[in-house]
């Protein structure tokens, strides 16, 4: 293993995050704290509880999935596509690096930035709302696992992308609409019926109801189902990692 | 030929039947051969479109290999490529840099990315060698184009290559820098660096170079020692000054194929040095049976770009 590669990759996107601070890590808190004031002060001031833990405290969960998903994304899709933009990617490739070794620096890089993230928006929760984790581990297992996951699906999609427009529009037009739509402001048993067998399609449900669980031992679907489909999708993103890295799709010819 | 017997040894690059056809059918590489020996400088020239920055590039790992082989130091590049990768170091040609990093910053994570360890004092002295110590801490945006060439250069050699391709090292550079660049080549020749460099300035090769390699349409046409190449395809030309100006090439002379130049005032006269009779003596003695009588004369031997330009007018 090439461990001095890995940490090459990971410290300068490290040292990335540190010079975009502001937006990194200052326009989260914000817009959790804009949530909070909307959704779990005024809104939620007229929603006693949802199945026992207040409307405030409810949201919580979804809200650091919510930030979690889009950080992921965003991180290691502009980590990846940014080389790609201005040509520094030739020394990636002419490095002695594997592909596994690429991704475990971009990735790491994104996931670790994620999860500082999230655990910057619990902190900022406590301010508003008084919560408690109830599985602790599972709510760590999941906070890792999520982070993971959609910072492979960011690589994939920063690889993808041929310009800036697409690496924006994946974020936009489904991570965004399926977060909304997969239970991050309300129970999914508050649906109609219908709606609520069409939202099982929907992968974030699957996510938020595992982190919920993790926290108020409340589930719209249950942990272990939550677990696989995340681990499901985990495999399902590796796959494509792999694939891309064995055919050199977008990356060699 | 050689009278010195060469072993695989001693070379530290060999390329066998290298094919390389892109996706969209075009074949940028035909069937080349070639071995780089160990610590010479090696000039590749060619025109734009010509193959070079696709052969480097296949080298480096950074374009997929099409057929043949490649050894960097024994090992293949496909089957060992961390080996071949750790002995190779790249200068692109075009500029491409994190503009956002400091110029310490960008040469450390190339090292790393390499798979060294850090090592600051080699690259505080690999720095100052370059003349970059005193903008170290400037971000690469602020950095002229020159400056970002020789950062570009301290990046290929922060992890101490043993192979370093040098991909049109001087083009957009200033005369000064360019000298610059030729010393820093050939200190780093003296310190046991194998240097490819490719370049459209002909006087660089001649300069530089060792060995020349000539590629047109992905073909290698030649390969030669610098001088033996400049010996052997070398032509000469004798220019006459006449006494009195001819309107024509009289017809006695047709068979030397001389030309008329300077108004009439000059006959020239083109021989191959190699050839097995140079004519001069014949040519001199149809002149005086022609009556034909000259003030002066001179040779001149091509320039290594006037046999360039032929070689790849004949490969075309």
């Amino acid at each position: 293993m090439n461990w001095h590669g890995i940490r090459a990759i990971y410290r300068f996107e490290m040292a990335r995050t540190g010079r975009t601070l502001m937006q990194s890590v200052a326009s989260p808190v914000v817009s959790t704290s804009l949530y909070f004031v909307v959704f779990g002060s005024a809104i939620g001031s007229r929603i006693t509880s949802v199945e026992g833990v207040s409307y405030a405290a409810f949201i919580i969960p979804g809200l650091v999935m919510l930030s979690l998903l889009m950080q992921s994304v965003s991180n290691a899709s502009f980590g990846i596509y940014f080389p790609k933009f201005v040509g520094t990617i030739y020394e990636v490739h002419s490095a002695p690096l594997s592909f596994l070794e690429i991704v475990l620096g971009y990735v790491g890089a994104a996931a670790t930035k994620a999860v500082m993230v999230g655990l910057i928006i619990l902190a900022t929760a406590r301010l508003f709302v008084d919560y408690s984790i109830a599985h602790p581990l599972v709510m760590v297992a999941f906070l890792l696992l999520t982070t993971v996951t959609f910072s492979l699906l960011g690589f994939i999609i920063g690889i993808w992308a041929d310009n800036f427009e697409k690496l924006q529009v994946v974020p936009l037009m489904v991570i965004t609409p399926l977060t909304f739509l997969g239970g991050s402001f309300y129970s999914i048993h508050m649906l109609p019926p219908f709606w609520q067998k069409v939202t099982l399609f929907n992968p974030v449900v699957y996510l938020i109801s595992g982190f919920r669980w993790s926290f108020y031992d409340l589930a719209d679907v249950g942990v272990g189902i939550s677990l696989a489909a995340t681990l499901g999708f985990l495999v399902l993103c590796l796959a494509v990692v792999w694939w891309i890295f064995r055919t050199g799709y977008r990356l060699k010819v | 030929m050689n009278a010195v017997v060469r072993t695989a040894d001693d070379d530290i690059l060999v390329i066998r039947g290298l094919d390389k056809v892109y996706p969209g059918g075009f074949q940028a590489l035909k069937r080349i051969d070639l071995e780089i020996r160990r610590g010479e400088i090696f000039a590749l020239l060619g025109p734009n479109g010509a193959g070079k920055t696709t052969l480097i590039s296949i080298i480096c790992g950074i374009v997929n290999l099409g057929a043949g082989s490649i050894t960097v130091d024994g090992h293949d590049v496909v089957r060992d490529w961390r080996a071949t990768r750790s002995l190779i170091g790249l200068v692109p040609q075009e500029l491409k840099t994190d503009a956002f990093e400091t110029v310490w910053n960008t040469v450390r994570f190339s090292r790393g990315l390499f798979g060294k360890a850090p090592d600051d004092a080699y690259i505080e002295r690999l720095l100052k060698e370059l003349s970059l110590w005193d903008k170290r801490d400037n971000k690469m945006l602020m950095l002229s184009g020159g400056m970002k060439r020789r950062v570009m250069i301290a990046k290929a050699l922060s992890h101490e290559p043993q192979l370093l391709f040098l991909d049109e090292p001087t083009a957009g550079v200033d005369v000064e820098l360019r000298r610059d660049m030729w010393a820093m080549v050939r200190r780093l020749r003296e310190s046991g660096v194998t240097v490819v460099l490719t370049t459209h300035y002909i006087e660089e090769a001649e300069e530089m170079a060792d060995r020349v390699g000539v590629i047109s349409r992905g073909e290698l046409i030649v390969v030669e020692e610098k001088a033996a190449l400049m010996h052997k395809l070398g032509r000469k030309q004798l220019r006459l000054q006449l006494h009195e100006p001819l309107d024509a090439v009289p017809g006695a002379l047709a068979a030397h194929h001389l030309e008329l130049a300077a108004g009439g005032n000059e006959l020239v006269y083109n021989y191959d040095t190699q050839g097995e009779r140079t004519g001069i003596t014949t040519l001199l003695a149809d002149l005086a049976a022609a009556g034909i009588r000259f003030r002066d004369l001179s040779t001149r031997q091509d320039t290594l770009e006037q046999i360039f330009l032929q070689l790849v007018k004949e490969g075309a």
